[in-house]
C-alpha cells in the first residue's frame, strides 16, 4: 500500500468525526472515497495531509509515518491535494499559482536570489519549465499570465490540479473536483484523472458526489458514513451493497442515483 | 518600615495602577469582542479623555469647584464626549474597513491613533498641561501604611464603574445583544438584532471607560500630555491579553494582576524601576506566545 | 481536453478584465515607467540625477537627500516584511537600532575596525530577528503587531538602561570609516555611500521579489493553508522575511551610526517605526517604486511642511488615515491588488 491509515480516530470537542478508520490506497490506483454529506471525507483528507491531527491511529506513506507531520512536510513526502472550495492564490497569475507547487522541490534561499547564483538561475528555469509543463498537461497553456480569479470556474479547478501536480506527488487527493462542472467538463475531468495516473504514474484518491463519474473512473471505492468505513470494493460490488444504499437513505434522490 | 508595611504599600500602589489598566483594558476587550479589531487608538482615547476631563473641569469648576464634585461632573462630561468620539471613529474609520484585509484595518487603527496623538500634540505644543484640582493630600494612616483619600476614591470609583459594566452586560438587553454579536454576527442579523447599534454602544462604553480612566489619572497625577496614552494603551492591552482578550472579567482581572506585578516586580532586588516597562512587555510577549488565550479567554476553533 | 474549443463569450470578457487597460492618468504614467524598454532608461536617468545632485545643490539638500536614501533602504527592508509577507511589524526600528548600536559599541568602545564590525552587526540583527520572530510568527496578525511593538520598546528601553549603550544620552564620537585610504567623512561622501546602499537595496528587493522565496512570501500572505498544502513551510517562510527585513534595517543602522557619529535611544522610537511603516503604506505595500516614492515623501514632506510646525505631523497622520480609507493599496499600488 502506498498510503495506509490504521485505526485513525478524530474528534472535535467530543464530537467524533472519524472512528477507527482502516484504509489504504495502492500505488498507481484510482481510488474513490464516497459517503453522504458530513460523513467525514474532507476531514479524512485533512488528517492525511496533516491539517488535522488525529487523536489516535497511524498513517504511513510508503511505510514512512506521516501522522505527526506538518502539512508542508506531508506534501514534500509526496501527497498533494486540492480543496473542496477552490483555494487558488486568487490575486496571482495562473503561472505563479502553479509555480507554488514547485516550491518544495527547489531550495534557493535569500542570498542565492540576491546574488543570482548560477544554481539559482538554473533552478528558476527548471521551476518555470515544470510549471508550464503541468499547465499544458491540464490543457491551460496560453492562460498562464491571467489572474487566477479571472478564470472560469472549471479552469480554476484545473489550475488547482496543475498546482498540485507541480509538487511532483506520488498520491493526489482530489476533493470533489467535479462540483460545479458541466457535463462536458466532467467528461474532460475523467480523462484528465486517467491521464494523471497513466502518464504520470500518480495514484489518485478522489472524493466525489457525482456517482456516474465515480463509477466510471474508479478502480476501487471506499464508503464512509458517520466517520466509519462501512464497505470497500470495486464499483460493481459497492453499487449493489445494501449497506451503502442504507447509508444514503435519507439523502435526497439525486445523491442516491447510483 | 518592615517588609510587611512595604508589602501593603505596594499592594495599594498596585491596586491604583491596576484600576487604570483595568478600565482601559475593558475597552480593548469589548471592542475586540464585537468586531475582532485591535483598536490601537484606544490608548489615545484615554489621553483624549484626560484632556476632555481637563476641559470639563475648567468649564464647571467656576460653580462646582475643582473638588470631588467638580471632578466627578467633569469625568461624566469627558465620558460622554469621548464615548461619542469613539462611536464616530468606528463609523468613519473602522466600519468601511470591516471587509478589508486585516493588515489594512490594523494600519487604519494605527492611523487613527496617530491622528488623535498629533492633534493633541499640535494643540498643546507637546507641553505637559497641569491638571490642577483642589484635592488635598489627606488620608488615613494605618501604622506605617498611608492611604490617601485620592487612592481610596479612585479605586472605589473604578470598582463602581466595573460593577456597573458587569451588570449592564449581564442584565440588560443591550448587554446580552453585545455578547451575542461577539459570538456570531450573521446569526444576530438574522435574529433581527441591530448589529451596528450594538457595535456603536460597545464603542461608546469602551471609549467612555477610557475617558473615565483618563480624567482620574489626570486628577490623580496632576498633569497630562499628548503622549500619555501610548504606554498605558500598550499596558492595558497586555492586561486584556493576560485576562484573555474578549473576556470582560478577564480584562478586570488582567488589569489588577498587571498593576500588582508591576508594583511588586519593580521592587525585586537588581531589577530597578527603570526596567519596569521592559518587565511588562516581556510578560506581554510571554503570555502571547505561551498562552494567547489568557486566563479566561476562549480559544477560537479554526476551520478549514 | 477542450484545449482547442473556442473560448466562451464570458471567458473573453473576463480575459479583458484581467488585463484592463490603464485609464487613470497616473496609471498611464506608472505603466509607462514599467515597460521594460523605458525602465532601463529610467534607471540610468535616476542614477545620473543622484550622482550629479550634490554638485548642484546646497549641503543642506545633500544631507536631506542622504536621509531620504537611508529611508529607502529601511523602507525596502520593511516592505519585505509588510508588503511581501504581509506581517505587520511595528517595531522595525529595533533592527535599525541593533545595527547601529552593534557597530557603535564595537568601533567606539572596542576599537574594532568599522568594516570588521559589519558582519557582527548583521549577525546580531539576524539573531534578533530569529529570537523575536521564531516564537511569535505563528500568532495572529494583530498579536504579532503588538508583540513587535513591545519588542521595539524593549530594545529602546534596554539601550537606555544599559551602560555599554551609553544610557539615555547614547553613544557619541563613533569614528568615521575609511575605505582603501578614502576617509569617508564629508556629507557628500556619505551621500554617495547611501546612494550605493539604496541602489543595492533596490536590486536586492527586486531580485528577491522575482525569486522562489519572494513568491513563497506572497503565497503565504494570500492563503496560508493553500501555501502549506503546496509544501511551503509557513513559519520558516515568514521567518525568512523577518530576518531579511532585519538585515536591511541593520544595514541602514550601521551606516546611520557612522554618518551621524552619534546615536541615542530616541532615534529608534516607536515613532521611527511608524514613520517607516507610513512610507511603505503610503507608497504602496509590496511595490518597490512605490515604496521608494513613499520614503522620499516621508523625508521630504516634513521639510516642505516645515512652516506648519507641529501641525505637520498631524497632516501626515491624517494623510495616512485618508490613504487607508480611500486608497488602501497606496499611491503606486502593486498591480495585482
Ligand atoms: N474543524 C472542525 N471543527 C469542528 N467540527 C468539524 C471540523 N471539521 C469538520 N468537522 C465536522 O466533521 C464532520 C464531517 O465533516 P466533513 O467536512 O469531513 O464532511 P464531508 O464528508 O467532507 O462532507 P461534504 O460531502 O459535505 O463535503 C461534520 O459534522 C463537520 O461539522
Ligand atoms: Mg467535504
Amino acid at each position: 500500500m502506498l498510503l495506509q491509515l490504521k485505526q485513525v480516530s478524530l474528534s472535535f470537542a467530543g464530537n467524533t468525526v472519524l472512528h477507527e478508520v482502516d484504509f489504504g490506497v495502492a500505488a498507481g490506483r484510482i481510488h474513490s472515497l464516497i459517503g453522504p454529506n458530513g460523513a467525514g471525507k474532507t476531514s479524512m483528507f485533512n488528517v492525511i495531509t496533516g491539517f488535522y491531527r488525529p487523536q489516535q491511529g497511524d498513517i504511513t506513506l510508503d511505510g514512512e509515518r506521516i501522522v505527526k507531520c506538518k502539512p508542508h512536510a506531508v506534501t514534500r513526502l509526496g501527497i498533494a491535494r486540492t480543496f473542496q472550495n477552490v483555494r487558488l492564490f486568487r490575486e496571482m497569475s495562473v503561472l505563479e499559482n502553479v509555480m507554488a507547487g514547485q516550491h518544495c522541490r527547489s531550495k534557493a534561499g535569500a542570498l542565492a536570489a540576491i546574488l543570482r547564483l548560477p544554481s539559482q538561475r538554473a533552478e528558476e528555469r527548471r521551476i518555470l519549465e515544470t510549471s508550464l509543463e503541468c499547465l499544458d498537461f491540464v490543457g491551460l497553456m496560453g492562460h498562464q499570465d491571467r489572474l487566477a480569479t479571472n478564470l472560469a470556474y472549471g479552469h480554476q479547478r484545473r489550475v488547482e490540479i496543475a498546482r498540485a501536480l507541480a509538487t511532483e506527488p506520488k498520491l493526489l487527493l482530489l476533493d470533489e473536483p467535479a462540483a460545479g462542472l458541466n457535463s462536458g467538463e466532467k467528461q474532460a475531468l475523467i480523462e484528465l484523472i486517467r491521464r494523471i495516473r497513466d502518464e504520470r504514474g500518480v495514484a489518485v484518491l478522489l472524493i466525489e458526489h457525482d456517482m456516474s463519474l465515480v463509477m466510471n473512473v474508479s478502480e476501487r471505492i471506499s464508503v464512509l458514513d458517520h466517520g466509519s468505513l462501512i464497505t470497500e470494493g470495486d464499483p460493481h460490488s459497492v453499487q449493489n451493497d445494501p449497506k451503502v444504499i442504507e447509508a444514503y437513505l435519507g439523502q435526497d434522490d439525486e445523491e442516491l442515483a447510483l | 518600615m518592615t517588609w510587611y508595611d512595604s508589602f501593603l504599600q505596594q499592594l495599594v500602589d498596585g491596586l491604583v495602577l491596576g484600576s487604570f489598566y483595568a478600565l482601559v483594558a475593558l475597552g480593548y476587550t469589548m471592542v475586540f469582542g464585537v468586531i475582532k479589531l485591535l483598536n490601537f487608538a484606544h490608548g489615545d482615547l484615554y489621553m483624549t479623555g484626560a484632556f476632555a476631563g481637563f476641559g470639563g473641569l475648567s468649564l464647571v469648576s467656576g460653580f462646582l469647584g475643582a473638588g470631588w464634585l467638580g471632578i466627578f461632573v467633569a469625568m461624566l462630561l469627558a465620558m460622554l464626549a469621548v464615548g461619542c468620539l469613539g462611536v464616530v471613529i468606528e463609523r468613519v474609520a473602522y466600519h468601511p474597513m470591516l471587509g478589508a484585509p486585516r493588515l489594512s484595518i490594523l494600519i487604519t487603527a494605527l492611523a487613527v491613533s496617530l491622528v488623535l496623538q498629533n492633534a493633541a500634540l499640535a494643540l498643546t505644543g507637546g507641553q505637559y498641561t497641569a491638571f490642577s484640582t483642589d484635592l488635598g493630600f489627606g488620608g488615613i494612616s494605618l501604622g506605617n501604611l498611608f492611604l490617601s483619600y485620592n487612592q481610596i476614591v479612585l479605586v472605589a470609583a473604578a470598582a463602581v464603574l466595573m460593577i456597573a459594566l458587569e451588570l449592564f452586560v449581564s442584565k440588560t438587553l443591550y448587554g446580552r445583544a453585545m455578547r451575542a454579536v461577539s459570538i456570531d454576527k450573521d446569526m444576530c442579523r438574522m435574529m433581527g438584532i441591530n448589529v451596528s447599534a450594538v457595535i456603536a454602544v460597545t464603542f461608546f462604553i469602551g471609549s467612555g471607560l477610557a475617558a473615565a480612566a483618563g480624567t482620574m489619572a489626570g486628577a490623580y497625577y496632576g498633569s497630562i500630555w499628548y503622549f500619555m496614552g501610548f504606554l498605558i494603551g500598550l499596558k492595558a492591552f497586555t492586561a486584556a491579553v493576560i485576562g484573555g482578550i474578549g473576556s470582560i472579567t478577564g480584562a478586570m482581572l488582567g488589569g489588577l494582576i498587571l498593576g500588582l506585578l508591576e508594583s511588586f516586580g519593580t521592587h525585586i532586588p537588581f531589577i530597578g524601576s527603570e526596567w519596569k516597562d521592559v518587565f511588562t512587555f516581556s510578560i506581554l510577549i510571554l503570555v502571547l506566545v505561551f498562552k494567547p488565550t489568557g486566563l479566561l479567554g476562549k480559544s477560537e476553533v479554526e476551520r478549514m | 481536453m477542450d484545449k482547442h474549443s473556442p473560448p466562451t463569450p464570458t471567458d473573453v470578457d473576463e480575459h479583458d478584465a484581467g488585463r484592463a487597460k490603464p485609464r487613470h492618468p497616473l496609471q498611464k504614467l506608472y505603466a509607462a515607467f514599467e515597460s521594460p524598454g523605458r525602465r532601463r532608461a529610467l534607471h540610468l536617468t535616476i542614477l545620473a540625477i543622484l550622482i550629479v545632485t550634490p554638485w548642484i545643490s546646497s549641503q543642506y539638500t545633500t544631507v536631506i537627500l542622504t536621509n531620504a536614501l537611508l529611508y529607502v533602504v529601511l523602507c525596502l527592508g520593511l516592505n519585505v516584511v509588510v508588503g511581501y509577507a504581509g506581517l505587520l511589524d511595528l517595531g522595525y526600528a529595533a533592527f535599525f537600532a541593533v545595527g547601529a548600536y552593534t557597530v557603535g559599541i564595537l568601533t567606539q568602545q572596542f576599537g574594532v575596525n568599522f568594516w570588521a564590525a559589519i558582519p557582527f552587526a548583521l549577525m546580531a540583527a539576524a539573531l534578533a530577528g530569529v529570537i523575536i520572530g521564531g516564537p511569535t510568527l505563528r500568532l495572529r496578525s494583530d498579536y504579532l503587531a503588538i508583540v513587535t511593538l513591545g519588542f521595539g520598546e524593549i530594545v529602546r528601553f534596554t539601550a537606555r538602561n544599559l551602560e555599554i549603550t551609553g544610557g539615555a544620552s547614547g553613544l557619541s564620537h563613533i569614528p568615521e570609516p575609511s575605505l582603501f585610504g578614502w576617509h569617508i567623512d564629508s556629507s557628500i561622501d556619505f551621500y554617495y555611500v547611501f546612494v550605493v546602499l539604496a541602489v543595492l537595496a533596490y536590486i536586492a528587493s527586486q531580485r528577491l521579489f522575482d525569486s522562489r522565496l519572494g513568491r513563497a512570501w506572497l503565497y503565504v500572505r494570500h492563503d496560508e493553508d493553500a501555501a502549506e498544502a503546496m509544501g511551503i513551510n509557513r513559519v520558516a517562510t515568514k521567518l525568512a522575511a523577518y530576518v531579511t527585513g532585519a538585515i536591511f534595517g541593520a544595514i541602514g543602522g550601521i551606516f546611520f551610526s557612522v554618518n551621524l557619529g552619534a546615536i541615542s535611544p530616541e532615534s529608534f522610537s516607536f515613532q521611527q517605526s511608524v514613520l517607516i511603516l507610513l512610507a511603505v503604506v503610503l507608497g504602496g505595500m509590496g511595490k518597490i517604486p512605490g515604496v521608494i516614492l513613499g520614503a522620499f515623501i516621508v523625508v521630504l514632506g516634513p521639510e516642505l511642511l516645515r512652516d506648519f510646525g507641529t501641525l505637520r505631523l498631524l497632516i501626515f497622520a491624517v494623510l495616512l488615515l485618508l490613504i487607508m480609507l480611500f486608497r488602501p493599496s497606496g499611491i503606486w499600488p502593486e498591480k495585482r491588488s
